[in-house]
C-alpha cells in the first residue's frame, strides 16, 4: 500500500504549533493533551533540531501514551520541514492516523525557529503561533506572518509578566492590532482558566472542521525585507 | 529536477554519512571533503546508479516481475541495517512526493517503502528519461547531498565545496555511462562495492543522542 494524499474529513484535524525557541510550544501541546484527551483521540508529531528532546519531554509528562508521540528529524532545517518540503511530516502524520485510526486531532510542533516560520497549508489545517512575555512586550508589534495571520496567537507565560516588566494587556492589544482583530490568547499554565480558553478554542475549531465550515488560511511565507534606503530600480 | 536538493522529498535531512565522518575526525577540510565525495560516488553512488539505471530500463520495458527481484538484490548490498533503512526511508519519501508531482502506473509495482534508487529509476522512466540519465540523477544526488550538508558540519568555504562538485562532474558522467552499461548485465552480477567505514559510521550515528542530520 502506498502513501497517498488523504482526503480531508476522512482524516484528523491537523493543527500546527509554531513560534520561537522556548516560548512554550511543547507546554501548550502538553496542556492540550491533558485537557482534551478524554474527549478526542489525539496524536502528536514533534520536529527536532538536535535531539528528540521535545518528544521525550512530552512522553515524560505522561499526557498521552508514548507511542502516540513521534519525532521527525529535520536536518537542522526546522523551517523547511514545515513549509518548503513537508514530505517527512506528512508521512509521519499519515502513519499516526493509520496506526491509531480514527484519530480526531494531530498536533504538530515545529522546531523552535524565528518569527518568520509558519506551516504550509499542505501540512496543517490550522496553526497557532506561540510568543511569551519573556521575549519582551514589543515582539507582538514586530509582526511577521505567524504573528499577523496564524489562526491563533498565544501570548504565553503571563505569570512572569511582572518579573520582566511587561504589561500583558498592552501586549495583547498590540497583538490584536497587528492581527486586525484576529484572536489572541493570554496563557499561563499557572492560570487554569486560560488553559480552559485554549482548550475551548481547539474544541470550537474541531467543530468547525467537522461541520465543514473551517477554511484553512495560509499566513504566507516570510515577509519581504524592507530596506531603509530607497531603491532606484525595481526588483 | 529529480536530483535537485530542493526537490521536496526530505533529502535535506540527510548528510550521506558526512556528519558521523566529520565527528570521527576523518574529514576536516576541503581537500578531505573532496576525497569523501569521490569515495561516495565511486562506491555507494555507483551501486545506486546501476540499480537506478536497471529500474529505469525495466520500467520502460514494463518488466514488473524483474523489478521486484531487483529490490531484494539491492537489499543484500547494504551490510549496515541502518543504511538499508535510510535508503528505504528516502525511497518512501520520494515515492510520496512523486504521487502528487508526477503520478505514474509504474510506481504501483513497488512496495510501500522501496529503496531510493528503485524509485529514482522508475521516476526517471516516468519522465521519459533513459537509464544513463537515471544513473546520473542518483549519482549527482549522492554527492550534492553531503556537499550541501558540509556547510553546516564543518568550516568550509561554500565556493570551494562547489568547486569540488564541478571537478567531479566528468567523473559522474563517466560513472553514469558505466552504470547504464552494467545495468544490462544479469542482476546477480551487479556490483557490490563496500565502504566499511561508512557502514560503521552509520551505525554509530544512529546511536548518538545529539545530531543535526538523520544520517
Ligand atoms: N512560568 C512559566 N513557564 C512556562 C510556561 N509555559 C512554559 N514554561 C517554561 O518555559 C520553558 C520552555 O517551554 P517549552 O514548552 O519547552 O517551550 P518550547 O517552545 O517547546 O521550546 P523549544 O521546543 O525548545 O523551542 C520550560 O522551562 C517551561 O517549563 C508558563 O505558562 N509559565
Ligand atoms: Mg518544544
Amino acid at each position: 500500500m502506498h502513501d497517498t494524499p488523504a482526503k480531508s474529513k476522512e482524516r484528523a484535524l491537523r493543527i500546527g504549533i509554531a513560534g520561537p525557541v522556548g516560548t512554550g510550544k511543547s507546554s501548550v501541546i502538553a496542556a492540550l493533551c491533558r485537557g482534551l484527551s478524554t474527549e478526542f483521540s489525539l496524536g502528536v508529531i514533534t520536529n527536532d533540531i538536535y535531539t528528540d528532546e521535545d518528544a521525550r519531554f512530552l512522553r515524560s509528562e505522561g499526557v498521552l501514551p508514548g507511542e502516540r508521540i513521534r519525532a521527525v528529524e529535520t536536518g537542522a532545517c526546522p523551517h523547511t520541514a514545515i513549509r518548503d518540503d513537508v514530505t517527512m511530516n506528512l508521512i509521519a502524520i499519515e502513519d499516526l492516523e493509520r496506526d491509531f485510526a480514527p484519530l480526531d486531532i494531530v498536533l504538530v510542533e515545529s522546531g523552535g525557529d524565528n518569527l518568520t516560520a509558519t506551516f504550509s497549508p499542505a501540512l496543517v489545517d490550522a496553526q497557532m503561533f506561540v510568543l511569551d512575555v519573556a521575549g519582551g512586550g514589543d515582539v507582538a508589534r514586530k509582526g511577521g506572518p505567524g504573528i499577523a495571520r496564524a489562526d491563533l496567537l498565544v501570548v504565553n507565560k503571563i505569570d512572569l509578566a511582572e518579573h520582566v516588566d511587561v504589561d500583558v494587556d498592552q501586549m495583547v492589544a498590540d497583538a490584536e492590532n497587528a492581527r486586525d482583530g484576529g484572536p489572541v490568547l493570554a496563557l499561563s499554565r499557572k492560570r487554569p482558566e486560560t488553559v480552559g480558553h485554549l482548550c475551548d478554542w481547539v474544541r470550537q475549531l474541531h467543530r468547525a472542521y467537522i461541520g465543514g465550515t473551517h477554511t484553512a488560511i495560509d499566513p504566507g511565507p516570510m515577509a519581504p525585507h524592507s530596506h531603509p534606503h530607497p531603491h532606484t530600480t525595481d526588483h | 529536477m529529480l536530483s535537485d536538493g530542493r526537490f521536496p522529498a526530505g533529502g535535506y535531512a540527510h548528510s550521506g554519512g558526512l556528519e558521523p565522518t566529520v565527528a570521527a575526525g576523518r574529514v576536516s577540510n576541503a581537500a578531505e571533503l573532496e576525497q569523501f565525495l569521490v569515495g561516495r560516488a565511486e562506491t555507494a553512488g555507483f551501486v545506486a546508479a546501476v540499480f537506478a539505471a536497471a529500474a529505469c530500463s525495466m520500467a520502460s520495458r514494463g518488466e514488473t516481475v524483474a523489478l521486484a527481484g531487483l529490490e531484494a538484490e539491492l537489499d543484500a548490498r547494504f551490510p549496515s541495517s541502518e543504511l538499508r533503512a535510510v535508503s528505504r526511508t528516502l525511497g518512501r519519501q520520494l515515492l510520496r512526493a512523486m504521487s502528487t508531482i508526477h503520478p505514474h502506473p509504474y510506481f504501483s509495482v513497488l512496495a510501500a517503502a522501496p529503496h531510493q534508487p528503485m524509485v529514482m529509476g522508475i521516476a526517471a522512466a516516468a519522465f521519459g528519461l533513459d537509464s544513463r540519465a537515471a544513473a546520473l540523477a542518483i549519482l549527482h544526488e549522492s554527492v550534492a547531498g553531503p556537499a550541501a550538508a558540509a556547510a553546516k558540519l564543518m568550516p568550509v568555504d561554500p565556493f570551494e565545496v562547489h568547486a569540488a562538485l564541478a571537478r567531479a562532474s566528468a567523473r559522474l558522467d563517466r560513472l553514469s555511462e558505466a552504470a547504464a552499461a552494467q545495468a544490462e548485465a544479469p542482476v546477480c552480477d551487479f556490483p557490490s562495492l563496500g565502504s566499511p567505514l561508512m557502514d560503521i559510521a552509520a551505525e554509530h550515528h544512529k546511536r548518538r543522542s545529539t545530531r543535526l542530520f538523520a544520517s
